[in-house]
């Protein structure tokens, strides 16, 4: 690509995006070896131009300049975007000022992050939804609502007459080649998984019902908002997606609820304690429990294992008033899977206060996983009446799982002694 | 004083609270899924789902009504942190 100029996609199509290439950490989550791009797009009708996505601040004048070379400001007709990260909409405020008669196509869930990314409650925009379209004469733009794909606002818009799918962050990676398209730049196949299990994977089950309205589309070209414009085979993105939406390993329980036991321990109190829980959660039927000493385990592939549990229960000691480290470790990787739909459980033993128990049950009702029994907490060395409760929490946990809880009703305050007793 | 019973639902527990409640004062004790952040009606953090008894909870102040729109929020939807008990049965759960 020669610097500065607009790159013909299909006829009539064009990108005029920016290169980053000395950009080595993204949004402080991923690491962006030789940089990334931000990919804008130009589409011209025979009655209308349409301005898909602009680039970060900082690229603006490069982005204008690629946009001048294929169409005046007073053309547009269309601003479209597919998310409103700044990284896509850094220009938006200056694009706006230089083709005001344009209008704005948005998601409709991106309505008030529109207002709080331009301050202004004044704004003049379309909602769009599936379903929507809009025509520039001889050409179809037609809007894909793509929730959470990485953010609630994110859409897809596919250019119907070129079977061209402006996919936004979808299908996109953190990759920068001047070359642009993926039959000419270097091998990006491990920036484009690591980019799926960083900025995709927490939201699968959206990924699921996105490829659902992508499928049936006739596709000649992906067009994603950073990294290669996949002109040669794209339907194998889709279907790479796909399987990387779906469980990794065959699941030989799968009708069973499943009930991960995380476990590290000083003295094997905890260790004793955890052992307890899962034998009390196997003695459920329908329940597959498992024991998991976090001394023994790196923190990735634990959370290969969280993201196809059921429910948890992390057991920790207490060391100087806080649960201890390697739990930590674990409970803060956890932003690359979806955990809010989980059940999840603390218990250990302690030999001062035992804060530790109650701060992960915090951490795990932060992260809206259900903490729906109260944790067990051993000072020192466990009895045997209070392995029994370890065993009972197991149980209680497998039959929430299974649904076969019974219900309970209490009284206000009972809730009040109990959690002043734990302050206590 | 007049009572009312909150359950909730992903739970499986009723709690019996005297009239008055808010509901960010019970489902943090008795450790529903339902979570919070401002604490304080701005952050929309604590939309809950209003299974049943919607009519048992006070009306939504202005302030709530603002938060659960810009959260494009259903009719079923309050904030946990402002919904105050009146009496009777309320069913809710996260949402």
């Amino acid at each position: 690509m020669e610097p500065g100029v607009a790159v013909p996609l299909a006829p009539g199509v064009h990108w005029v995006g920016a290169l980053d290439p000395n950009l080595r950490e993204f949004d402080v989550i991923l690491k962006t070896a030789n940089g990334t791009t931000y990919n804008a797009y130009c589409v011209r009708g025979s009655a209308g131009v349409a301005v898909i996505d602009t680039v970060k601040a900082e690229y603006a004048d490069t982005f204008f300049a690629r946009l001048e070379q294929v169409a005046r400001y007073d053309e547009i007709t269309a601003i479209v975007l597919n998310h409103l990260e700044p990284d896509h909409t850094g220009a938006l405020p200056e694009l706006m000022r230089r083709a005001p008669q344009a209008r704005l196509y948005i998601s409709v869930r991106a309505q008030m992050m529109l207002k709080a990314l331009l301050k202004s409650e004044e704004l003049t925009y379309t909602p769009v939804n599936t379903g929507d379209s809009i025509s520039l004469g001889d050409r179809t733009l037609r809007f894909l609502n793509t929730p959470y794909l990485h953010w609630p606002d994110t859409q897809c818009t596919y250019l119907e007459e070129a079977g061209v799918l402006f996919s936004g962050d979808v299908f996109g990676c953190h990759f920068c080649d001047a070359r642009l398209f993926n039959d000419r730049v270097g091998d990006f196949r491990f920036s484009f998984e690591y980019y799926y299990a960083h900025i995709m994977r927490p939201f699968r089950e959206y990924v699921r019902d996105a490829l659902d309205l992508i499928e049936p589309l006739e596709l000649n070209l992906i067009a994603p908002a950073h990294g290669p414009i996949l002109r040669d085979a794209p339907r194998a993105y889709v279907q790479r997606y796909r399987q990387l939406a779906a469980p990794q390993l065959h699941n030989e329980a799968d009708r069973d609820k499943t009930l991960i036991v995380f476990y590290i321990s000083s003295y094997g109190n905890t260790a004793r304690m955890a052992q307890a829980v899962h034998d009390g959660a196997e003695e459920i039927d329908g329940v597959r429990a498992s024991l998991y000493d976090l001394q023994g385990g790196e923190v990735a592939p634990f959370v290969d294992l969280i993201e196809e549990a059921d429910g948890l229960a992390f057991g920790t000691p207490t060391i100087n008033g806080d649960a201890v480290k390697p739990i930590w470790d674990l409970l803060s990787s956890l932003a690359v899977v979806k955990v809010s739909d989980k059940l999840g459980a603390a218990f250990g033993s302690y030999g001062w206060s035992g804060e530790g128990v109650n701060m992960v049950e915090d951490r795990l009702r932060g992260l809206k996983l259900r903490v729906p029994v109260k944790g067990v907490r051993v000072k020192l060395i466990p009895t045997e009446d209070e392995l029994e409760a370890c065993r009972e929490l197991g149980r209680e946990l497998a039959l929430h799982l299974t649904g076969r809880i019974a219900r309970r009703v209490i009284d206000m305050s009972e809730l009040l002694k109990e959690s002043t007793h734990a302050q206590g | 004083m007049p009572k009312a019973n909150v359950t909730f639902e992903d739970i499986g527990i009723t709690v019996t609270v005297p009239a008055g409640t808010r509901l960010i004062e019970v489902s943090e004790k008795v450790g529903a899924g339902i979570t919070y952040s401002c604490r304080e009606g701005e952050c929309g953090t604590c939309i809950m789902k209003i299974v049943s008894g919607m009519e048992n909870l006070a009306q939504r102040s202005v302030l709530e009504d603002k938060v659960l729109q810009e959260n494009m929020a259903g009719r079923n939807n309050r904030l946990a942190c402002q919904a105050q008990v009146l009496g009777g049965e309320i069913v809710v759960r996260p949402g």
